[in-house]
């Protein structure tokens, strides 16, 4: 991989956009993501594995879908409350991290962290699910090319890897290692 | 593996503090499918016809519908049932939005409460892990605080809460249990408050698995957009803002006036922007395309949602406007009342104080003007404070309590239940049947696949029956492109027409289908959602239990007589069907006992409206019939004991 400094390529950007005033609380984007992403595909549904998740508050009028985005070890030092037309949100209602402030984008048994992957799959679908589901159009699926600075390539995490990741962030290199080795003898 | 439905019931025992998972028998689904079939079973099998509805012995049951929580799209109703004590029957309710999908991913189809506590508990159900913990906190609370608190009190804002307000914990037989945007109503409030049960509180994290689950995932995606494409179903009250069907055609007051040019384009313009200037936005319950509940954010009160025909009730029961309904119901709401009986039973005890029979005494510090009356009334029916101890009993009971003459004024009930407030001319013969023979009290939760009128040119009936996909058997296009005048219609067509809508309910609320996708809504358009063509292959789909459609209309009667025996060994006999004296203004009883007389045979049920032993032992339900022998409801050769068996004999 090398890397052309000043050199511009098209890069595929793929975006979900999220209208929260169409937004009813139906979750069927939660049922349809946790759907798509059991093995073998379909054969289980529970939002609780889902990787969107709507932030519902329904004493302060309020329905945010969110993406699950990275896996975090520590949470925030600080969070700011947004004011939007009048209505008050955590920074967290948009937040899409794997976080240990709170119980979503994990997978319920093991705890491990559950990231969007924009439903890849081959042949690909033409939207990603959630999408899909989402009769209200609160979602709604962009993608449009952009040219950015060619930069070096990044490496695509497989799914063993992310988890690998983190298992090594929380417990450190030679722990993972050493467990691994001890675990392979058995 | 049991697919659809987890194959669990939590038992609750409220008296000893027992809590136990209970592994229930898989061919219960296939012959009573889930919701309110399964728990009619339950309630036969475990509740004596004498325990009383206030009675440790006494179950209350929270069921899933067989479809929540799978793709299927409008799956989203739960059942309520018990025993009511406004009606000693087998009280039915349903509620929306969440409630039933989350208790399926917390590991049980029902939950199963019997006994009572001594002392007021929330039920706190955490996937395996369940806890009856103190609710004396939470006393007096009302149902939104309440599911605040919990949350608050649990630290997870994921967690669906159904709860009592005030009126249920006292009992009020009006009383409903709400969860989120949905509310349980028709008799299980009062249970829950007598049972010392405030709350329950759910959290599931389980994964619910499909027989078939790429077929049925693909085939509910379809689905989903026919449903939110298909302006036959959902709500249109949430957006067709012209409702004059109700104001110029049901009744005012304690279901007496007919104002029948009412309606305004002037009003319509007044109340949609009352409506618009006030509504949050309009949500819906799980994995439904629909939207039907308006949130109203109205100045000085709680949040509120309605639906439907629940906007009107209030306003038309106090002859005010649509301000009066949104100032009410967030009171009403957090009180724990439902919003189709108590405006009823506060208009009956407005026309008493107006007819002399209840005085100012009766009415200590009550405002002068009827926004205020309205309020005042509510607040002491929740409260059971003085004279609304006694209206808290529903219109019927508070008529005898009340006396001297005020058993008149109580002109609207059937079955001791208070009804829609619709008086109309002619005898609607399908209607008759509906309203004397159903069970589940109200005609809503009866009435909706056959069109409750004809239509008035043959081109127009043409065109109706033309896609009509949901008729189970093309008769009904036959009756319904001959049928001119709303009363004229033949008694064997008015008994399918009753069996067919009541079927479709049955399915239903066994399944958790929502009516507003199903049943309710086959008889506007005709096109609705789910009929007995396409269900039977979800079920098979999602359980792996092959159905058809005559297995399907077959597991409904089964069901539906079970209902029926449910309250024939509590009662119930022919006596008790009967439409309120006033709903048609002509009428006819010999013509009308004959089409009950045509109607019970219809079914397999004796004179008295009790199911046959032949009728019975056909759909499997031969425990009923052996017991209705030994009892000696049925004699051994299928007729009834002569002593009951119609209102004449009564009397004399």
């Amino acid at each position: 991989m090398v890397t052309v400094n000043g050199g511009l390529k098209k890069k595929l950007v793929k975006e979900i956009k999220v209208d929260v005033d169409k937004c009813t609380g139906c979750r069927s984007c939660e049922m349809a993501c946790s759907a798509f992403h059991s093995v073998p595909k379909y054969s289980s549904l529970n939002p609780a594995r889902a990787r969107i998740r709507v932030i519902i508050d329904e004493s302060r009028d309020i329905y945010v879908p969110i993406r699950a985005g990275e896996y975090t070890q520590a949470e925030c030092t600080g969070r700011n409350i947004y004011t939007i037309n009048g209505k008050e949100y955590s920074e967290c209602s948009f937040c899409p991290s794997c976080c240990p402030s709170r119980d979503y984008f994990k997978e319920p048994d093991s705890g491990l962290p559950l990231k969007c992957d924009m439903c890849e799959d081959e042949p690909p679908l033409l939207e990603p699910l959630c999408v899909q589901a989402c009769q209200q159009d609160a979602l709604t699926y962009v993608e449009r090319e952009e040219l950015v600075e060619e930069q070096k390539e990044q490496v695509k995490l497989e799914e063993m890897e992310i988890v690998f990741d983190a298992l090594v962030k929380k417990h450190g290199k030679k722990k993972v290692m050493d467990t691994f080795a001890r675990l392979s003898k058995g | 593996m049991r697919y659809a439905e987890r194959g669990y019931d939590l038992e609750i025992d409220l008296s000893r503090g027992a809590i136990d998972r209970v592994e229930t028998d898989p061919r219960l689904m296939e012959l009573y499918l889930g919701g309110q079939g399964t728990a009619a079973k339950l309630l036969w099998d475990r509740v004596p016809p004498e325990a009383e509805p206030f009675s440790p012995e006494n179950l209350l049951i929270f069921s899933s519908g067989l479809f929540n929580g799978t793709p299927v799209p409008g799956a989203t109703r739960t059942a309520v049932n018990t025993f009511s004590p406004q009606t000693s029957l087998m009280a039915h309710a349903l509620m929306g939005s969440y409630f039933g999908v989350e208790l399926k991913h917390a590991g049980y189809d029902k939950i199963v409460i019997r006994g009572k506590s001594p002392d007021l508990v929330y039920l706190w159900i955490n996937n395996g892990k369940v806890e009856i913990r103190d609710a004396r906190h939470l006393r007096g609370k009302g149902t939104q605080e309440t599911a605040a608190l919990i949350k608050e009190e649990l630290r997870d804002n994921k967690v669906q809460v159904a709860a009592i307000g005030p009126a249920g914990e006292n009992r009020v037989y009006m009383a409903s249990i709400d969860h989120s945007h949905a509310s349980a109503a028709r008799g299980p409030g009062p249970v829950m408050g007598d049972k010392g049960l405030k709350a329950i509180a759910i959290r599931g994290t389980q994964d619910i698995h499909i027989a078939y689950p790429a077929e049925l995932f693909e085939k509910c995606l379809r689905m989903a957009k026919e449903l939110f494409d298909n302006p036959n179903v959902g709500d249109w009250m949430a957006v067709d803002e012209d409702d004059s069907f109700h104001h110029d055609n049901f009744s005012w007051g304690n279901a007496r006036v007919r104002r029948k040019n009412f309606w305004s384009k002037e009003l319509q313009e007044r109340w949609t922007k009352w409506k618009y200037d006030h509504m949050d936005r309009q949500t819906g319950c799980y994995n439904c395309p629909k939207k039907c509940h308006n949130v109203i954010s109205w100045p000085g009160r709680k949040k509120f949602s309605y639906k439907c025909y629940g906007k009107d009730t209030y306003h038309m029961a106090a002859f005010l406007e649509l301000d009066f309904s949104y100032e009410i119901l967030g009171v009403a709401q957090e009180l724990g009342l439902d919003s189709y009986s108590t405006p009823q039973v506060i208009a009956f005890a407005l026309e008493l104080l107006e007819a002399g029979i209840l005085s100012d005494q009766d009415f200590p510090g009550m405002p002068s003007d009827v926004r205020g009356r309205f309020f005042y009334i509510l607040e002491k029916i929740a409260r059971r404070e003085g004279i609304g101890d006694v209206l808290a009993n529903g219109a019927y009971w508070a008529a005898r309590q009340i006396g001297k003459g005020a058993e008149k004024y109580d002109h609207n009930t059937v079955k001791k239940f208070e009804q829609l407030p619709i008086k109309l001319g002619k005898v609607n013969p399908p209607y008759f049947l509906m309203i004397a023979t159903g069970e589940k009290m109200s005609i809503t939760q009866i009435e909706g696949s056959f069109p409750q009128d004809p239509l008035p040119t043959m081109e127009a009936r043409e065109k109706f029956v033309k896609d009509w996909v949901a008729v189970p058997d093309e008769k009904f296009k036959k009756w319904f492109l001959a049928w001119e005048k709303r009363n004229e219609i033949s008694n064997e067509a008015s008994c399918a027409i009753t069996d067919w809508n009541e079927a479709m309910h049955y399915i239903d609320d066994s399944l958790g289908l929502c009516g507003f996708v199903s049943s309710f809504r086959g008889q506007f358009g005709g096109k609705t959602g789910y009929h007995v063509w396409n269900i039977p292959e979800l079920i098979s789909l999602s359980t792996g239990v092959d159905f058809d459609k005559d297995k399907l209309w077959k597991t409904f009667q089964r069901i539906r007589t079970l209902v029926r025996a449910v309250n024939v060994r509590r009662g119930l006999r022919r006596r008790d069907e009967r439409p309120p004296e006033d709903h048609w203004a002509v009428r006819d009883e010999e013509t009308e006992q004959k089409l009950l007389d045509d109607y019970y045979e219809f079914k397999g049920w004796n004179k008295d409206g009790i199911p046959t032993k032949e009728t019975l032992d056909k759909l499997g339900l031969n425990y009923v019939s052996e017991d209705f022998i030994k009892r000696g409801i049925l004699t051994g050769n299928g007729g009834a004991p002569s002593k009951e068996t119609s209102k004449e004999q009564e009397k004399q």
